[in-house]
């Protein structure tokens, strides 16, 4: 046993091309929100409007400019993501195995307040938020894209209800990235911890985790 | 329907809408200089903007299939009270005798007689019902008619290598597009919406009708065209919007 005052080991958690990946996302994602918002405004498909305050681009000249420029950021960054993460077997090792009934079981968990946290392994519960806001931002660039070609891209156009049908599913898979961010900067707040591996790379071990360890 | 409402603002308010842009930029350039970035010169944010819309100009040139055809929809699909889109309010709609009026014509074409509406109706008519795609996110259908743009470049003997087709119109808007999309069957000189003469409100005397670029595309009140190498811009695209805007 490892002596209570002894200074807690790092462990490495998230891998450099994840960071890069996480943080150049992050702003990709931002500036196509906020872009986003206000080419919405000019033709808003609900009874609402986002203020102009929260929105880029102060018309919508200027906002298209700013989505169609950070699109190929957050494409290109997502496409070296993907083939990384396939390649290296990131994806394999960090999301699965991930199935309904364990997301069920660590969310119920969860809200009795007995998930245990670790810092080196994600919960099924995160494992299906982190698939879900992946596939919600390639659902976003699909449907993006036809709202920007639907011609050249009609027969995938068809598949979502041609033009109009792709302005709704770009809508809410932005809503769905969204909702994620709004529990994922919560959950950050809740345990500001976690956010030190997502820049560093590293992170100090809890006590319980260190004192698993030298049990082993 | 509401889309009414959300049409092309006013001039000034474009304008105002400009002023804020430019004050957001600057208020962008002191960010970065608190970031000790040398990005005080408001225009940087502005030149890494439109140095990307060039870029994806190119990119949507290459992506172009000049024989794909934009999807057509019937009769029943006819959007009722098509939308009214422009700078200004209808009721600015400038109207053009057709008495005296002809379409001129200069740049790389070999005849550069002009055409009376007369001529151009007894030239061969195509009609399409096609999605107008307005740049604001709204789209309705509509139906027009006319003469097929790529025959017509053909009779007038244009250069159809040169890069650009340009549109001088009667409400001073003005637009450009490029040669491929020119040549696409479905572009056309629409002379009639819904069977009819084109009323002032969508155009008259003709309208370029481009179901394969955004509605800013497809230039109202015609008065003239003229073929070029050297690119010739347009009204809302010399202020920010995407010069291809190809569908």
């Amino acid at each position: 046993m490892a002596p209570k005052q002894a200074p807690r080991e790092k462990i490495y958690v998230h891998r450099l091309f994840v960071r890069v990946f996480h943080w150049v996302n992050a702003l990709g994602m931002t500036l196509m929100i906020m872009s986003g918002w206000r080419i919405y405004n000019a033709s808003p498909l609900f009874d609402f409007r986002f203020p102009n305050g929260i929105t880029l681009g102060g018309w919508l000249g200027g906002a298209l400019q700013w989505h169609f420029a950070a699109m190929w950021l957050l494409v290109v960054n997502l496409l070296v993501y993907v083939v990384v993460g396939f390649a290296t077997g990131h994806f394999r090792k960090r999301f699965t195995p991930v199935s309904p009934r364990s997301v069920v079981g660590d969310m119920t968990m969860a809200l009795k307040g007995k998930l245990p946290h670790s810092t080196t392994t994600y919960n099924a519960v995160q494992k299906a938020a982190y698939i879900g806001v992946l596939l919600a931002i390639v659902l976003a660039i699909v449907s993006g894209s036809v709202v920007w070609k639907p011609v050249q891209l009609q027969e995938l156009a068809v598949l979502m209800g041609g033009y109009e049908g792709a302005r709704l599913v770009h809508f809410f898979s932005m809503a769905a990235i969204c909702a994620f961010i709004v529990l994922h900067l919560t959950l950050v707040l809740l345990v500001p911890s976690t956010l030190i591996p997502m820049i560093m790379g590293w992170a100090r071990k809890t006590r319980l985790e260190q004192e698993a360890s030298h049990e082993h | 329907m509401n889309t009414k409402q959300l049409l092309q603002p006013s001039k000034s308010l474009v304008n105002i809408e400009r002023r804020l842009f430019m004050k957001k930029t600057l208020s962008l350039g002191a960010l970065a200089m608190l970031t000790g970035c040398d990005a005080t010169d408001p225009s940087i944010t502005d030149r890494i903007l439109s140095a990307m819309s060039r870029w994806n100009d190119e990119v949507q040139l290459a992506i172009f299939n000049p024989s794909k055809p934009a999807p057509v929809y019937t009769e029943a699909d006819i959007t009722e009270d098509f939308p009214f889109n422009g700078y200004y309010p209808e009721s600015k709609a400038p109207v053009v005798a057709e008495a005296g009026f002809k379409l001129e014509l200069s740049g790389l074409v070999g005849k550069k007689e002009s055409w009376t509406l007369e001529q151009l109706r007894a030239l061969p008519q195509e009609s399409q019902i096609t999605r107008h795609i307005c740049v604001e996110g709204w789209s309705a259908i509509g139906k027009w008619g006319g003469v097929r743009f790529s025959e017509f470049l053909r009779l007038i003997e244009a250069d159809t290598s040169a890069k650009y087709v340009g549109f001088k119109c009667a409400d001073n808007y003005h637009s450009s597009i490029d040669m491929a999309t020119a040549l696409h069957p479905q572009t056309i000189l629409a002379l009639t919406f819904r069977d009819q003469v084109l009323p002032v409100k969508y155009g008259f005397p003709m309208k370029l009708r481009v179901p394969t670029k955004l509605g800013f595309k497809n230039p109202k009140h015609i008065m003239a065209l003229y073929v070029t190498n050297d690119y010739p811009g347009g009204f809302w695209e010399d202020q920010g919007y995407n010069w291809f805007s190809g569908s």
